[in-house]
C-alpha cells in the first residue's frame, strides 16, 4: 500500500530465451491518470458553480459509486457475493446517529463510523467465512435483517421509525450542501485510489488470481483466505462510510430505508451492466444507472426494472460488463493494475498482450 | 399452557415452512444453486391465484388445481432457458441472475399491482378452529397446510427414492458427469427438478395467501429467508430435516412472540445463525457440502 505509482516505472525482467520487457502502464495510462485528476478538481469546483439540486444528485451518484466499487471488489475480485451489505450501509449511519446524538460532528463521525463498520466486519467474518457462494450470499443478508431488527428495539435510535441527524442546526443550509459534496466526493476519490492500490499490491495479484480462479489460485499456494478476509474488511468499512454519507446527505435515517435489501440490488446492477472485475466497471455502470433514473424518472420503478433485466441479460452473455466491451475494442485501461509483457526494445503492442489483467470470465 | 400453545403453533406453522423450503433444498441439492426468487414465486403464486379466480370463478381453495401445474411448466421453461444460460456460465452468474429475477419480479409486481397487500378469500374456513382444553385453539387450515406438507414431503421422498424420474435426478445431483455418460439428459433431469421446485413453491405461496396475507415485498423480506432457515437449520439433502427445519423455526418463531411479540422474526433468525456457527451440517444433514 505505501508504493504508490512509483511502480509503474518499467522493470527489466529477463524471462526465458527471449528478454521481456514487464510494464504496468502506458502512455494511456499516464493520460488517464491525468484525465482522473483534472476531473475530480472540476468536481471539487463544481459547488461554485452549479446550483445545490445537481450536487445533491451527485452526492447520490457518489454514494452508489462508492457502494457498487466496494461490492465489485468483494465480488468481482474476492469472488465473495454477497447480498448484505446493506447491513454496514445500515450501521454505518446509525453509528453516527448514535456518534452525533452524543454531541460529535457528524462529519467527524464518518471515518469512526467507517472504523466501526470494519470492527463490525471482523465479527461478522468470523461467522461467515466459511460459507460459499449462495450461501455466503444469502447468510449475509440474513444478517443485515438481523442488524436491522436489533436496532429496531431501541427506541433512543427511533425504534421502527427512524430519527433525525442532530449536529447541524447551527450550519448554513448552503454550506451544509456544498460540505456534504465534497466530504462525498473525497470518500469516493479515497474508496477507489483504495482499490486501485490494494490492487496494484501484491495483495492485489492474489486477488485477480482468485478473480479468475479461485480453486485454482488456492492450489499454488496464493494465501487467499487472508486476502478474502481483508477484502471483507475493506467493504464493510467502504460501505459504513457510504452509510454515513446516507444519513448526512438525508438528514435523517430510518431503519427499513438503511437496511433495505435495494442497496443490495443497487450495487449489483451497477457493477454487472459496468463490468465486475474491473476498476472502471462500476464507475461506467453508476453513470448509467443515473442516467437511466433521470431520464425515466417519471415513469416510477420502471427504470430499477429496465436495470434488472438488463443486469440479468449482461451476466449471461457479456460477464465482463459494458466495459470489458469497450476495453476489448480500444486496448485501454483507465487504471493499470496489470502488467503488460512486450519484448524487449520494442514498442508497446496494444493487442491483448495484458497478463494478469486479462481474465475473461467475471465472477467464479 | 400458552407455552405448549405457542409450542404446537410454531409446530404447525413450521409446516408450510418446510412446504417453501423443499424446492429451495432440491434445487441446492440437484444444481448447486440458491434460488434468490424463490420467495418471490411464491408471492407471483398468489397473484396468479387471484387472476385465476377472478377469470374462472373457482374457491379460492381449488385455486392450486391450475396454479400449480402453471408454475411446474413455467420452471422447466425457466430452467431450460434462463437459468440453463446462467448455470452454463457459472454458479455465481446464476446466483446474481435469480436476484435479478427477483428484484425485477418484486419491481414488476409494484409496478402493476400496488403495494397493498391481498388475501386468498376462502371464507370462513380461515378462522374455523378447534379446541384441546381452554387454553390450546388449533385452526382447521393451518392443520390442513400442516398436513399437505408433509404429505408433498413423503410423495417427493416416494418419487426421488422409487421413481425413474426420481432416481435419475439422484443420479445427477450426485455425479452430473457420470450420470450424462449413462445417457442421462441432464439439462432435462434440471428441468424436471426446477418443476418440482416452482410447483411446490407455487402450493406453498397459495397456502401463505389463505393463511396470512400477501404483498409484493415479503417475498425477499419473509418468505425467501425463511425457507433458506429452514434448510440450514435441518441440515442439506434430507427433505426430512427439511421439515425439522421448519417446524424448529416455527416453535423458537412461536416462543420468541411469547415472550415480546416484537421479536418473533429475530428469534427464529438468531437460531438460523447459532445453528450455523454451532453445527454447520444442520440438525440431521450429512456433512455439510457448501
Amino acid at each position: 500500500m505505501s508504493s504508490t505509482g512509483q511502480r509503474a516505472a518499467p522493470a527489466e525482467q529477463a524471462a526465458g530465451p527471449a528478454p521481456v520487457r514487464v510494464t504496468r502502464s502506458r502512455r494511456s495510462s499516464l493520460w488517464a491518470g491525468i484525465g482522473a485528476i483534472v476531473v475530480v478538481v472540476i468536481l471539487g469546483y463544481l459547488p461554485y458553480i452549479v446550483l445545490s439540486g445537481t450536487t445533491d444528485l451527485l452526492v447520490n451518484v457518489f454514494i452508489l459509486m462508492t457502494m457498487a466499487s466496494m461490492w465489485n471488489l468483494l465480488a468481482g475480485y474476492a469472488g465473495l457475493v454477497s447480498v448484505g451489505q446493506q447491513a454496514f450501509i445500515g450501521l454505518g449511519a446509525y453509528f453516527v446517529l448514535i456518534l452525533a446524538n452524543h454531541g460529535t460532528n457528524p462529519f467527524v463521525a464518518l471515518p469512526a463510523a467507517a472504523a466501526g463498520c470494519g470492527v463490525a466486519g471482523l465479527l461478522v467474518w468470523r461467522m461467515v467465512s466459511r460459507l460459499r457462494s449462495g450461501y455466503f450470499a444469502i447468510t449475509m443478508w440474513v444478517i443485515a435483517s438481523i442488524c436491522e431488527l436489533i436496532i429496531v428495539r431501541f427506541p433512543s435510535l427511533g425504534g421502527g421509525t427512524g430519527e433525525p441527524l442532530p449536529g447541524f442546526a447551527s450550519l448554513d443550509p448552503t454550506l451544509l450542501t456544498a460540505y456534504t459534496y465534497w466530504v462525498s466526493l473525497a470518500v469516493t476519490v479515497i474508496v477507489i485510489a483504495s482499490i486501485y492500490l490494494i490492487l496494484r499490491s501484491p495483495l492485489g495479484l492474489v486477488l485477480t488470481a482468485v478473480r479468475d480462479d479461485e480453486t485454482g489460485a488456492r492450489s499454488i499456494g496464493a494465501r487467499v483466505s487472508p486476502a478474502q478476509r481483508f477484502v471483507f474488511l475493506v467493504a464493510a468499512a467502504g460501505c459504513g462510510a457510504a452509510g454515513a454519507l446516507l444519513i448526512i446527505s438525508q438528514l435523517n435515517v430510518a431503519p427499513a430505508a438503511a437496511f433495505s435489501v435495494q442497496w443490495s440490488a443497487e450495487m449489483i446492477f451497477v457493477t454487472i451492466i459496468g463490468g465486475i472485475g474491473t476498476i472502471e466497471g462500476p464507475i461506467l455502470g453508476t453513470i448509467i444507472f443515473f442516467v437511466l433514473q433521470q431520464t425515466l424518472a417519471s415513469y416510477g420503478t420502471w427504470y430499477f426494472i429496465i436495470l434488472g433485466l438488463l443486469a440479468m441479460v449482461v451476466a449471461i452473455w457479456a460477464p465482463r460488463g459494458l466495459w470489458g466491451l469497450i476495453a476489448d475494442r480500444l486496448h485501454i485501461r483507465l487504471f493499470p493494475v496489470g502488467y503488460w509483457l512486450r519484448p524487449a526494445g520494442q514498442a508497446p503492442r496494444p493487442a491483448g498482450l495484458a497478463a494478469g489483467d486479462a481474465g475473461n470470465a467475471g465472477p467464479g | 399452557m400458552s407455552w405448549v400453545n405457542a409450542i404446537i403453533q410454531g409446530i404447525l406453522i413450521g409446516g408450510l415452512y418446510a412446504l417453501f423450503a423443499c424446492g429451495l433444498s432440491l434445487l441446492f441439492g440437484v444444481m448447486k444453486v440458491i434460488n434468490l426468487a424463490h420467495g418471490d414465486l411464491a408471492v407471483v403464486a398468489g397473484y396468479v391465484a387471484l387472476g385465476v379466480i377472478a377469470v374462472t370463478h373457482v374457491p379460492a381453495v381449488w385455486s392450486f388445481v391450475l396454479v400449480v401445474p402453471i408454475f411446474a411448466g413455467l420452471g422447466y421453461i425457466m430452467q431450460r432457458t434462463l437459468l440453463q444460460a446462467a448455470l452454463n456460465r457459472s454458479v455465481l452468474t446464476t446466483l446474481l441472475v435469480t436476484f435479478g429475477l427477483s428484484v425485477v419480479i418484486e419491481n414488476g409486481l409494484l409496478q402493476f399491482t400496488s403495494a397493498n397487500s391481498h388475501a386468498l378469500d376462502i371464507g370462513s374456513l380461515v378462522s374455523d378452529s378447534f379446541s384441546i382444553g381452554s387454553q390450546i385453539t388449533i385452526a382447521y387450515l393451518l392443520l390442513v397446510i400442516f398436513v399437505v406438507a408433509v404429505g408433498v414431503l413423503l410423495g417427493l421422498q416416494y418419487f426421488l427414492s422409487s421413481s425413474r424420474q426420481g432416481r435419475l435426478i439422484r443420479a445427477v445431483a450426485d455425479d452430473r458427469e457420470a450420470a450424462q455418460l449413462s445417457g442421462a439428459d441432464y439439462r432435462h433431469v434440471f428441468g424436471i427438478a426446477a418443476a418440482i421446485a416452482f410447483g411446490t413453491v407455487a402450493l406453498a405461496g397459495l397456502a401463505f395467501g389463505m393463511y396470512s396475507s400477501f404483498d409484493p415485498t415479503i417475498g425477499t423480506n419473509q418468505l425467501l429467508l425463511f425457507a433458506f432457515e429452514a434448510v440450514v437449520i435441518g441440515g442439506l439433502g434430507s427433505l426430512w430435516g427439511t421439515l425439522a427445519g421448519g417446524i424448529l423455526l416455527g416453535v423458537v418463531q412461536q416462543i420468541g412472540a411469547q415472550i415480546n411479540a416484537a421479536d418473533q422474526i429475530l428469534a427464529g433468525q438468531l437460531i438460523f445463525l447459532v445453528i450455523l456457527v454451532v453445527m454447520p451440517q444442520g440438525l440431521t444433514g450429512r456433512r455439510a457440502a457448501a
